[in-house]
């Protein structure tokens, strides 16, 4: 028995052709089409959640004050404290994006989550990277900031210089990094675990038909799975900048 | 052994041996954030069954520190994927 598995390459599987015409670095591809289109969902979700605002919230309105909801309870409250309320527009608007950016993973005929792309996640992590070292500059002030994040109490002094420089590179380097590169390859592992598990499908379908049940049924609880991941990353992304929000508010000690 | 390799085309070795490496890699990887996140979710589930009350608190930790472990198995997928014959 041959199995005729091909198994697309790395770069078949994740880029996309360029579309109207357009090349080069500013080319519009169905995954720049998608992202535009999360932006839009969020914002058009939220626009008419905030329209007719009811006491007793129905339709779309529930959705949203769920969601608002979720991020206060869920998120800012167990995180930052009360004083971390101000910040739920911004981490609201992380989450939803980033949570609808994923769920084209999952969805049929999208089928890609925008994040597997690093330039989402890398641009999302930036942007948290410039807000929180603002917010602590601003609210600490330039050397007390650097000095709080910095500088641990109670190391001894010799070692001092050591710690000083790993917390530095930590802060300025790693966060950004894993932020970004956390969400990338979570949602590339998935989407190429179900590449596999599709092609695989397929190819025991067409060889021998009953060998297809296995990795079928596999492939149908995976995409459940995926959808699992889609929330979870969603919501890794949103506590952490909440914390590393919340720890640039206040000096550690 | 050395005969059967001076004869191959080098190209199919460096393909070869790049793909073992990124075997290597991921495997590597993923062994050490294996264990932590077994550590981090197995305190987390004590901690829930011993206070069940304080059970939200701890499960956005667990998350959080899940998070933090996960991120190194992570940097081994995605070098895995740069690392190039």
């Amino acid at each position: 028995m041959v199995l005729a598995i091909d198994f697309p390459p790395i770069s078949h599987a994740i880029e996309w052709p360029d579309l109207f015409g357009t090349n080069g670095a500013f080319a519009i591809n169905k995954v720049v089409l998608l992202m535009w289109l999360s932006a839009a969902i969020v914002f058009g979700l939220f626009f008419a959640a905030s329209r007719r605002q009811q006491l007793v919230p129905t339709g779309v309105q529930n959705v949203g004050e769920s969601i608002v909801d979720f991020i206060r309870e869920g998120i800012i409250l167990q995180t930052m404290g009360a004083e971390g309320l101000y910040w739920t527009p911004f981490l609201l608007t992380v989450f939803s994006f980033v949570f609808v950016c994923n769920i084209w993973e999952i969805i049929p005929v999208a089928q890609m989550p925008v994040n597997a792309r690093i330039a989402v996640p890398i641009l999302l992590a930036l942007t948290v990277w410039v807000l929180y070292h603002f917010i602590g500059i601003k609210k600490q002030g330039f050397f007390a900031y650097f000095k709080s994040a910095c500088v641990p109490p109670g190391v001894p002094k010799p070692i001092l210089p050591l710690v000083f420089l790993i917390e530095l590179v930590g802060i300025m380097i790693t966060r950004p990094l894993s932020l970004s590169v956390r969400l990338f390859a979570n949602m590339l592992a998935g989407h190429l675990l179900l590449i596999s598990f599709a092609v695989l499908s397929t190819a025991l379908f067409e060889s021998t038909y009953i060998g297809a049940i296995v990795p079928g049924a596999l492939l149908v609880a995976l995409t459940g799975f995926e959808l699992l991941v889609a929330v979870l990353q969603a919501y890794i992304f949103t506590i952490l900048t909440a914390v590393y929000i919340g720890g640039a508010m206040h000096p550690e000690h | 052994m050395l005969y059967v390799l001076a004869e191959q085309d080098p190209g199919e070795l460096v393909a070869g041996l790049t793909a073992v490496g990124r075997g290597i890699v991921y495997g590597g990887a993923a062994i050490g954030p294996g264990i932590g996140i077994g550590i981090v979710v197995g305190n987390a589930i004590t901690a829930m069954a011993r206070q069940p009350e304080a059970a939200g608190m701890v499960r956005t930790t667990m998350f959080l520190g899940i998070a933090f472990t996960e991120a190194l198995a992570l940097f081994g997928f995605v070098l895995a994927f740069i690392i190039s014959g």
